[in-house]
């Protein structure tokens, strides 16, 4: 039989094997094209009384399937403009149950349909396996099978949401979905997800064997004694189930992420259904779903952006590929022990370099630390440990740095501390070798300065904690040439981490936008707003803490030293209500910050929040909580985006991927909007810009729209189209 | 509009709503016929005159399933004639079903009717009707869906209600009650639960505990602090209250209303519907409303409905002699109290529900019997009854006597 993507065969004991191949795609996804094969097997296989049975796997060595083309996805989501919402949202359901229809008549076609999963199966390419009547999966532990979709914002489409809690329980199945964690094979065959594992190379025979063993195919939820594992949504431990996981979500998500709440309605209703009428009620929350601008942007943000920055997509042309075998960092500080710890992670040699040999080693030290918190996980092992530090080499001669092509600086945020590094560094290093500054506040054209090679010089920004944070910030000095450039992306690239690129500034753009949060959280502690209610709303508005705890963790200390400095650099007098609260916090009251256990809040002797420091709430004999919460939830988020605006305007940034990734990765900007640029798209550039204008006039002229903003506003322009990026092949 | 005049109340004593309380042999159907009976042998009434009985019933499957309001007049032995509907508001259905059943009077749809409610804790389970609130996450996650007894400590957080305020409440309500049944205050409506064999059940309520002190209630650990800490609920309500930075679990077995088993029925008519039957009224129905409110909280209903129904009868607080507000929680009075200023010894004189029991269905025509008993017996003359209400509402009846 002709298909695109599948390569097909028939053995002599009349079992078709599909072995998936999308053509001209690196690993297997599920499109449309997929969708009409796997009709048209279905069809022969029904109708066809030689064939006895079906097996799908995989051509592909890297996986059965990574799951739909999110890429197909985020065209269909964003929707043609002829059609309006809701014309969008009906065709995606006929477009969606057409999958449905072929899924069932897979799995009700009378004869038996095995998967043989030899490769990595998520989302839709999971799904396809749920479908069949029996799974065997390679035991291999680095296989992931799940339904991930979640994390994109999206749900599992393809019948997933129905198929998996009749199989392992409402329960199991909505853990895994809401997260979108996927298992190994040895997890999903205790979890009943998969039938059997076997040696990769012998899942094709196995699913044969049980093929030609098996008396009846049927679904489970296909007979007629069929009962939910673990009851349904109104059995006993349904509703208590429900209801503990309703709240939960609403705990975890603060009701901002829309596929989360569609995961559970879709299991709810549809358990309380027989399948097809389920598949329809999840067919319409998918399609309900890629109209939402969470999902739209969530995909765009956190699966393409995130995939193409990884990719290299800012990496200048036509610039060799390089490596880096041999790293040199300067200063065994936590930064500097950090970024040896992950550059050995990644199996690259490591000179670590201070000015004495017991700081050289005491980096070291915490590079091990780093591994054994990764061990108590299980994710790590003693021998893997004992690998990783034999790669790192601490030293105090600079002589040591000679054969490293990239050397990256973490010495003391100082002008001076930091010439002093840059000079003795490029005494030794070869002529070619990069020069990278990890500050985050120091413009790096003042910096190269003290360089003979400033085309070589270049900011690599990491983020506290270096072994957690997923984002490195590049900052182009004026010199900076594009193989500092390019060296620079592929390094990240080699440790697995995310770059975006910026232009020098102070504070570039993450530390730069980052503040006016925090800022905002004193300005409405100013206004007399209750501090539970700024902490509170500031989490709801998706950002991971509130504004207050984070300037304890900061230190307070250090806002207030920000605060002044700005202050005197504008010529202002000092009688800014924010400046007046950090000052009796900090020199009134004793108050700096977590670190001493005392900031906003009170905290234990292990750093554990506690409560809001008593003596504040009593600063205040009636505190102010009629502000309206979305008003407030507004100002936390646009302040943000306007200086991301801002940034646009001065050229810091360039690229819209940049702004989004940077912010969701940099500082955990409410991820549901698919970072701040996107935010300002969604609400639109125009009614961003008059938002921004009565929020001047109400609460100061920090938010008056910058002229780039107003500009786009008055052109009606989105940000993404007027700075769109160069697409790449995926 | 007609006049509906109130000529008689009854109820059960409340039994422990647990296997060992005294009425867990007696089912949700003998309650309700028990009680209907009394209405009909203490008045000598021809139940061909009554139009419809309508009972309350906040989980009404089962054996109390099927409208037992029907199914109850049949057992009774009421007459073929008299129909009968079962409603749900929840803890405020017993009330409700005096106002429906005043409605009808009063719209001169029927002459004389009944309403009251039943409720067996003991043997139905509060929550085995199941419902969607909690559980469908359209609605569960839209309205905040929040537990009553992390909503009721929720409003002693935002308030500042202590512990020793709301427990010190408990007590007063304990000495109240016990204060009440020692002086003979509730005899003229309790009827005694008997068994087939004519044996006396139940002549008192069972659930109280006149002996509570400060000190023994303190030895209470809060009873909606797993809820509200471990499955979500705390943080659910401050999402919704953010001005809130930690919910104080003050709220207890102690200090809530007792889960307990019984039933309730109010006699009503025209005037001359009850001059016919050769009936005395005793009081008239003059205004009566139901309110919806913010549903996370839940239980701020009775402020709100205060205010609806007192405009409705234009009047004002100071207008009314006696309160009877169900007792859910203890915040929920204390609230209430504040919010109206209305005083201590104007406002559930006798006791309640922390005291004797919410059975749910039947509490609200239980006050209702109470509060009329009280005005009769101090000689003043106008009370209102009212209860917050699960998901957000708040009904309220204010009498007179005539």
């Amino acid at each position: 039989m002709e298909l695109t993507n599948f390569k097909w065969d028939v053995d002599a004991d009349g079992i078709a094997t599909i072995a998936w191949d999308s053509p001209g795609r690196s690993m297997n996804v599920l499109t449309a094209g997929t969708i009409a094969d796997l009709r048209k097997v279905g069809e022969q296989l029904a109708t066809d009384s030689a064939l006895k049975g079906l097996v799908i796997t995989s051509a592909k060595a890297n996986g059965f399937c990574a799951g739909a083309a999110l890429d197909e996805m985020e065209v269909t989501a964003s929707g043609r403009r002829s059609t309006s919402r809701e014309d969008a949202a009906v065709a995606r359901f006929k477009g969606v149950m057409q999958f449905h229809r072929v899924l069932r008549r897979l799995e009700t076609c009378g004869k038996p349909v095995a998967a043989a999963i030899n490769g990595l199966a998520l989302g839709g390419g999971f799904e396809v396996t749920l479908a069949c009547h029996y799974r065997v999966v390679g035991d291999v532990s680095k296989l992931q099978l799940g339904l991930p979709e979640a994390k994109v914002g999206v749900l599992p489409g393809g019948g997933g949401t129905q198929r998996l809690p009749r199989l392992i329980g409402a329960m199991p199945a909505l853990q895994l979905m809401l997260k979108g964690e996927t298992v190994d094979p040895q997890r999903a065959l205790a979890l009943g997800m998969i039938q059997a594992t076997a040696p990769l190379n012998e899942v094709v025979a196995r699913a044969k064997e049980w093929i030609k063993s098996s008396k009846e195919p049927k679904q489970p939820w296909d007979k007629s004694d069929f009962h939910i594992p673990g009851g349904g949504p109104y059995s006993k431990s349904g509703t208590q189930m429900f209801m503990v996981g309703n709240a939960m979500l609403r705990k975890q998500s603060y009701g901002n992420y829309p596929a989360q709440r569609y995961i559970m309605s879709c299991v709810y209703e549809g358990l309380l259904l027989p399948i097809d009428a389920a598949c329809r009620v999840e067919a319409r929350y998918f399609s309900k779903l890629l109209g939402e601008p969470e999902s739209r942007n969530m995909i765009r943000s956190l699966f393409l952006s995130l995939q193409e920055l990884g990719k290299g997509a800012r990496r200048p042309k036509g610039e060799p590929k390089t490596e880096v075998k041999m790293l040199g960092v300067l200063g065994a500080g936590v930064m500097g022990a950090g970024i040896a710890y992950v550059a050995a992670l990644a199996g690259i040699d490591v000179v670590l370099i201070d000015t004495t040999s017991e700081k050289a080693e005491a980096g070291r030290g915490m590079a091990a630390g780093m591994v054994d918190r990764q061990i108590a996980k299980g994710r790590s092992t003693e021998q893997k440990k004992q690998e990783l530090l034999a790669r790192i080499h601490p030293a105090m001669d600079f002589a040591a740095l000679a054969p490293a092509n990239l050397v990256i600086e973490a010495v003391f945020e100082d002008r001076a501390v930091k010439a002093e590094a840059t000079e003795k560094a490029e005494a030794v290093i070869k002529p070619q070798a990069i020069f990278g500054s990890n500050t985050s506040t120091l413009p790096i054209t003042g910096l190269a300065e003290a360089s003979t090679r400033p085309e070589n010089f270049i900011g690599i920004h990491f983020f506290s904690p270096v072994d957690r944070m997923g984002l490195v910030e590049i900052i182009l000095g004026q010199k900076t040439s594009p193989r500092a450039l390019a060296t620079a992306i592929d390094f990240v690239s080699q440790i697995r981490k995310t770059p975006i690129v910026v232009n020098d500034s102070r504070g570039f753009y993450t530390s730069r936008c980052f503040g006016t949060y925090t800022r905002e959280g004193m300005a409405m502690l100013a206004e007399g707003i209750h501090p539970a209610m700024i902490e509170n709303v500031g989490r709801m508005a998706g950002m991971p803490m509130g504004p207050l705890e984070v300037m304890d963790s900061v230190g307070v200390d250090t806002a207030l030293r920000i605060t002044r400095q700005t202050r005197e650099e504008l010529g202002r007098d000092g009688k800014d209500p924010s400046e007046n609260l950090l000052t009796w916090l900090v020199e009134k009251s004793g108050r700096p910050g977590r670190k001493t256990g005392k900031g906003f809040y009170d905290y234990d002797a292990k750093g554990k929040r506690l409560r809001l420091w008593p003596d504040l709430i009593e600063l205040h004999k009636t505190w102010r909580t009629d502000p309206d919460v979305d008003g407030m939830k507004a100002r936390f988020l646009s302040i943000q985006a306007l200086e991301a605006a801002r940034c646009f305007e001065e050229k810091v940034i360039t690229d819209p991927r940049d702004a989004d990734i940077g912010a969701i990765l940099g500082w955990g900007f409410a991820p549901f909007t698919g970072g701040p640029i996107s935010y300002i798209d969604t609400v639109g550039t125009a009614a961003f810009a008059a938002r921004c204008e009565k929020f001047a006039k109400n609460h100061g002229e920090r938010f008056v729209p910058n002229r780039l903003l107003r500009e786009m506003a008055a052109a009606g322009e989105t940000f993404y189209a007027r700075f769109a990026p160069a697409k790449q092949a995926a | 509009m007609i006049d509906c005049c109130i000529y008689d109340a009854v109820r059960t004593p409340r039994g422990r709503g647990k296997p060992d309380g005294a009425l867990h042999e007696i089912t949700a159907l003998e309650l309700a016929t028990q009680t209907l009976r009394a209405i009909r042998e203490r008045n000598a009434l021809n139940t061909t005159r009554v139009d419809d009985v309508v009972l309350g019933c906040v989980d009404p499957v089962g054996e109390a399933g099927a409208d037992i309001a029907r199914i109850a007049v049949l057992n009774a032995d009421y007459a073929d004639s008299v129909s009968g509907v079962q409603i749900n508001r929840f803890c405020a259905s017993g009330l409700e079903a005096v106002n429906m059943a005043a409605a009808q009077i009063m719209a001169g749809q029927s002459q004389m009717t009944i309403g009251g409610g039943v409720e067996s804790m003991s043997r139905v389970g509060m929550g085995a009707s199941g419902g969607a609130w909690p559980i469908d996450p359209a609605i569960a996650l839209k309205s905040y869906f929040t537990p009553q007894g992390v909503s009721a400590d929720l409003i002693a957080t935002l308030d500042g209600f202590s512990r020793d305020d709301v427990d010190a409440y408990a007590v007063e309500s304990q000495r109240r009650a016990a204060n009440a049944w020692d002086n003979g205050y509730f005899n003229k409506s309790v009827v005694p639960v008997k068994d087939i064999l004519g044996q006396t059940l139940l002549e008192r309520d069972e659930h109280m505990r006149p002996d509570a002190t400060m000190q023994s209630l303190a030895a209470l650990n809060p009873s909606f602090s797993q809820m509200g800490e471990f499955a979500g609920f705390d943080a659910v309500a401050i999402q919704r209250y953010p001005q809130v930075e930690k919910i104080n679990h003050v709220h207890h077995a102690g200090n809530s209303s007792g889960i307990v088993d019984g039933a309730s029925a109010v006699l009503l008519a025209t005037r001359e519907a009850g001059d016919a039957a050769g009936l005395k009224p005793r009081a008239r129905v003059r205004a009566f409303a139901s309110i919806g409110s913010e549903p996370a909280i839940m239980l701020t209903g009775p402020g709100l409905v205060a205010e609806k129904v007192l405009t409705r009868a234009g009047m004002k607080t100071n207008d009314i002699d006696l309160y009877e507000l169900n007792e859910a929680f203890a915040s929920v009075v204390l609230r209430f109290k504040c919010l109206l200023d209305i005083p201590d010894e104007k406002i559930n004189v006798n006791g309640g529900a922390i005291a004797m029991g919410h059975p749910l269905g039947a509490t609200g025509a239980m006050l209702l019997g109470t509060l009329l008993d009280e005005i009769e017996r101090r000689d003043v003359e106008t009370g209102m009854v009212l209860l917050c209400v699960g998901a957000g509402m708040g009904t309220a009846t204010i009498i007179e006597r005539v």
